[in-house]
C-alpha cells in the first residue's frame, strides 16, 4: 500500500503507540501471572522439593504437601470426561456433516452451542443435587468425569466439525462412486483426512477438562489422599483443592494451593499448546481456516 | 451384471454385511446426537422447574430481597448478587473490551507480520488456555490482599480472562474487512488512526459486539475467578471499588452443597436468574452475527 500520508500527524502516532500498549498487555498480565505465582508458590516448593509431586500426603497440620493425588484425581477425571465425550462428539460431528439433511444442520449446532452457554456452576449444581443424588453416583471421579464430558462436548464437536467439514467432496464423491457405503466413505477418506485436527480438538477439550474448577468442586467428593483407579471412589482434583481448601488455609498451606495452581497452569498450557500447534498445522495442510 | 437371456435384470441392492454395519453406524452417530441432548435436556428442566418454582412464589422479592444471613431460612432473595454479577461483569466488559478491541487493531493493522506480532498472537492463545481459577489466585494476591475484597477485584479477573478471547474474536472480524475499504480512505488522504476508527472498526463492529457478547455471557458465568478476589456479602453493595461484594455464581457455589433445602432453593432460583443472563447475551450476539455481520 502506497503511504502518503503526512509525517506529523501526532494522533496518528499516538493511536499507534496505544495499539501497542493493549497489545503488550497481554504480555505483560502473562508475565505477571507466572511471576508472581511461582514467586509466591516457592516456600513450598523449596521445602518439599520433589516430594510435592510425588508424595501422597497432603496434611496441612503437619505441613506436609504432597500433590500427587489431586494431580492424579486431576488427570483421571480429565480421561474419564475423555472417554465420554470423545466418541461422543466425534459421532455427532460426523452426524451433523454427514448425515443430517441440510435443513437440520443449522438447527443441531445451534443446540449443542446451547451446552456452551450454560455456566460451568450451573452443571455442578445439577450434578451435585440432581446426578450424584437421583443416579446413585455419589461424589466421585465418575459423576465429576460426567459432568466435565458434558462441558468438554460442545467445544470439541464444533472443533471436529470444522476439521471435517474440510474433506474434499471429490474425495467422498469418489469412495462413494466406487461403491462405498456411508461408513466406508468415513473411514476411507473423512477420517483418514482430518485425522490431525480432530487429534488437536481432543487435546484442546482436555486442557479445558484439566483447568475446570468449579463443577469438578461441587461433585468430585472432596477425599483426601485417593489414588486409585475406581472411577466411583471419591476424589479430589488440583482446582477443587484450590477452590474448597483456600478459606481456610494458613500461609504455607497458601502456598501450597498456589504451587498447585502454578502445576496446573504449567500442564494446561502445555495440553493447548500441543493441541494449537496440532489444529493449525492440519489446517493448513487441508487448506481450511484456522 | 450377465443376467440370464430374458430374465429382468435384479438391480436392487441385498442387504449385505457392508450395507448393515454402515446403517449400524450411522444409527450410533444419531444415538451421539440424543447422547448429547439429554443431559441438556435434563440440566434445563431441572434448572427451570425447579428454579421458577422458587423465582414466582416471591416473584418481585426474589429479586430485590437481600440475601438471607441464615442460609436454612426459606425465602428469597438473590437482589445483592445480580447487582455483583451485573458490576464485576459490567468491569471487566469496561477493561476489557476496549483493550482487546486495541489489541486486535494493533495486531491487524500495524503489526502483521511482524515478530512482536506474532509473539502477541501466540501467548494470546496462550492466555486463553489459562484456567480461571488461576486468573483468580493471580487477582488475588496482586489486588485483593492490598486494596481487600470488591466487585472490582472479581472484575479485574473476569477481565484477565476476557481479553484473549475479545483480541481473537476481534481479529477475526477485522481480517473480513475488505481491504479496498481501507485504500479508498488513504486515497482520500485520511490519516491511518482515522481510518482505523472512521472505517475499519465499523465496518466490522456488527461482528466485533457479537465477539464481544459472547465473552460477557462467558464471563458473567464463571465462578472460579470470582471465589478469592469478591468476598461474600449478604447485603446490597453498589460500590465497585470498596466493600466485600457475591454474585450469582458465588451464590449457586455456596448454596449447592447446602444441606438445607432453602438454601438449595435459592441456588435453583440464582441459577435460572444467571441462565437467562447468559442466554440472553448469547441471543443478541447470535442477532448480530446473523443479521449486521461481515460474512466470509
Amino acid at each position: 500500500m502506497l503511504d502518503l500520508r503526512g509525517k506529523s500527524a501526532t494522533g496518528d502516532r499516538a493511536f499507534r503507540w496505544i495499539a501497542i500498549g493493549a497489545a503488550a498487555l497481554v504480555l505483560l498480565v502473562l508475565g505477571l501471572v507466572a511471576l508472581v505465582m511461582t514467586s509466591r508458590a516457592g516456600p513450598v516448593l523449596s521445602k518439599m522439593g520433589v516430594d510435592f509431586f510425588t508424595s501422597a500426603r497432603w496434611s496441612a497440620p503437619d505441613a506436609l504437601f504432597g500433590a500427587l493425588p489431586f494431580i492424579w484425581g486431576t488427570l483421571f477425571t480429565a480421561l474419564i470426561a475423555l472417554a465420554i465425550a470423545v466418541p461422543v462428539s466425534l459421532g455427532v460431528a460426523l452426524f451433523v456433516t454427514q448425515v443430517a439433511p441440510r435443513w437440520m444442520k443449522k438447527p443441531m449446532v445451534y443446540l449443542i452451542d446451547l451446552l456452551a452457554v450454560v455456566p460451568s456452576v450451573v452443571f455442578g449444581l445439577w450434578g451435585v443435587l440432581v446426578l450424584s443424588q437421583h443416579f446413585g453416583l455419589g461424589r466421585s471421579f465418575l459423576t465429576a468425569g460426567i459432568i466435565l464430558a458434558v462441558m468438554i462436548t460442545p467445544i470439541i464437536t464444533s472443533l471436529a466439525r470444522e476439521v471435517i467439514e474440510t474433506t474434499p467432496p471429490s474425495d467422498k464423491e469418489a469412495a462413494l462412486a466406487l461403491g462405498a457405503t456411508r461408513w466406508e466413505m468415513i473411514t476411507a477418506t473423512v477420517l483418514p483426512h482430518s485425522r490431525g485436527g480432530l487429534v488437536g480438538a481432543v487435546m484442546l477439550g482436555l486442557g479445558r477438562a484439566l483447568g475446570e474448577t468449579i463443577a469438578a468442586a461441587l461433585v468430585i467428593g472432596s477425599a483426601l489422599g485417593q489414588i486409585t483407579v475406581n472411577p466411583f471412589a471419591p476424589g479430589n482434583s488440583m482446582p477443587a483443592v484450590i477452590a474448597n481448601e483456600w478459606g481456610e488455609a494458613d500461609d504455607m498451606h497458601k502456598s501450597a494451593l498456589i504451587a498447585l495452581a502454578v502445576t496446573l497452569f504449567v500442564i494446561t498450557i502445555a495440553v493447548n499448546l500441543v493441541a494449537t500447534a496440532i489444529v493449525q498445522r492440519s489446517m493448513r495442510r487441508s487448506g481450511g481456516k484456522a | 451384471m450377465i443376467a440370464g437371456a430374458n430374465l429382468p435384470l435384479d438391480l436392487r441392492r441385498k442387504r449385505s454385511w457392508r450395507s448393515t454395519k454402515s446403517t449400524l453406524m450411522t444409527l450410533l452417530m444419531g444415538a451421539a446426537v440424543v447422547a448429547v441432548v439429554i443431559p441438556l435436556a435434563a440440566v434445563l428442566w431441572s434448572v427451570i422447574s425447579r428454579g421458577a418454582g422458587v423465582m414466582f412464589k416471591d416473584f418481585p422479592a426474589f429479586f430485590t430481597a437481600e440475601v438471607p444471613l441464615i442460609s436454612r431460612k426459606a425465602g428469597p432473595g438473590m437482589g445483592p448478587a445480580i447487582v455483583g454479577t451485573l458490576l464485576s461483569t459490567g468491569g471487566a466488559t469496561l477493561i476489557a473490551v476496549p483493550l482487546g478491541i486495541l489489541g486486535a487493531v494493533f495486531l491487524h493493522e500495524y503489526g502483521g507480520g511482524s515478530k512482536f506480532a506474532k509473539l502477541v498472537r501466540f501467548m494470546t492463545t496462550v492466555m486463553t488456555g489459562v484456567p480461571s481459577i488461576v486468573m483468580g489466585l493471580f487477582v488475588y494476591l496482586t489486588w485483593t490482599l492490598r486494596f481487600g475484597y470488591s466487585a472490582f477485584g472479581g472484575a479485574l479477573a473476569l477481565a484477565c480472562l476476557m481479553l484473549p478471547v475479545v483480541i481473537s474474536s476481534t481479529e477475526q472480524m477485522l481480517k473480513l474487512v475488505p481491504s479496498n475499504l481501507r485504500e479508498a480512505a488513504y486515497a482520500l488522504g485520511t490519516s491511518k488512526s482515522r481510518t482505523i476508527l472512521t472505517v475499519v472498526l465499523p465496518a466490522a463492529l456488527p461482528g466485533i459486539v457479537s465477539g464481544a457478547l459472547l465473552a460477557i455471557a462467558r464471563a458473567a458465568g464463571e465462578t472460579a475467578p470470582l471465589l478469592f478476589a469478591v468476598g461474600a456479602a449478604h447485603a446490597y453493595n453498589p460500590h465497585l471499588f470498596t466493600e466485600a461484594n457475591t454474585a450469582l455464581s458465588l451464590q449457586i457455589f455456596g448454596n449447592a452443597t447446602s444441606s438445607f433445602v432453602a438454601a438449595q432453593d435459592r441456588a435453583w432460583g440464582a441459577a435460572l436468574t444467571l441462565m437467562t443472563l447468559t442466554f440472553m447475551l448469547t441471543l443478541v450476539a447470535r442477532i448480530f452475527t446473523a443479521r449486521f455481520a461481515l460474512k466470509r
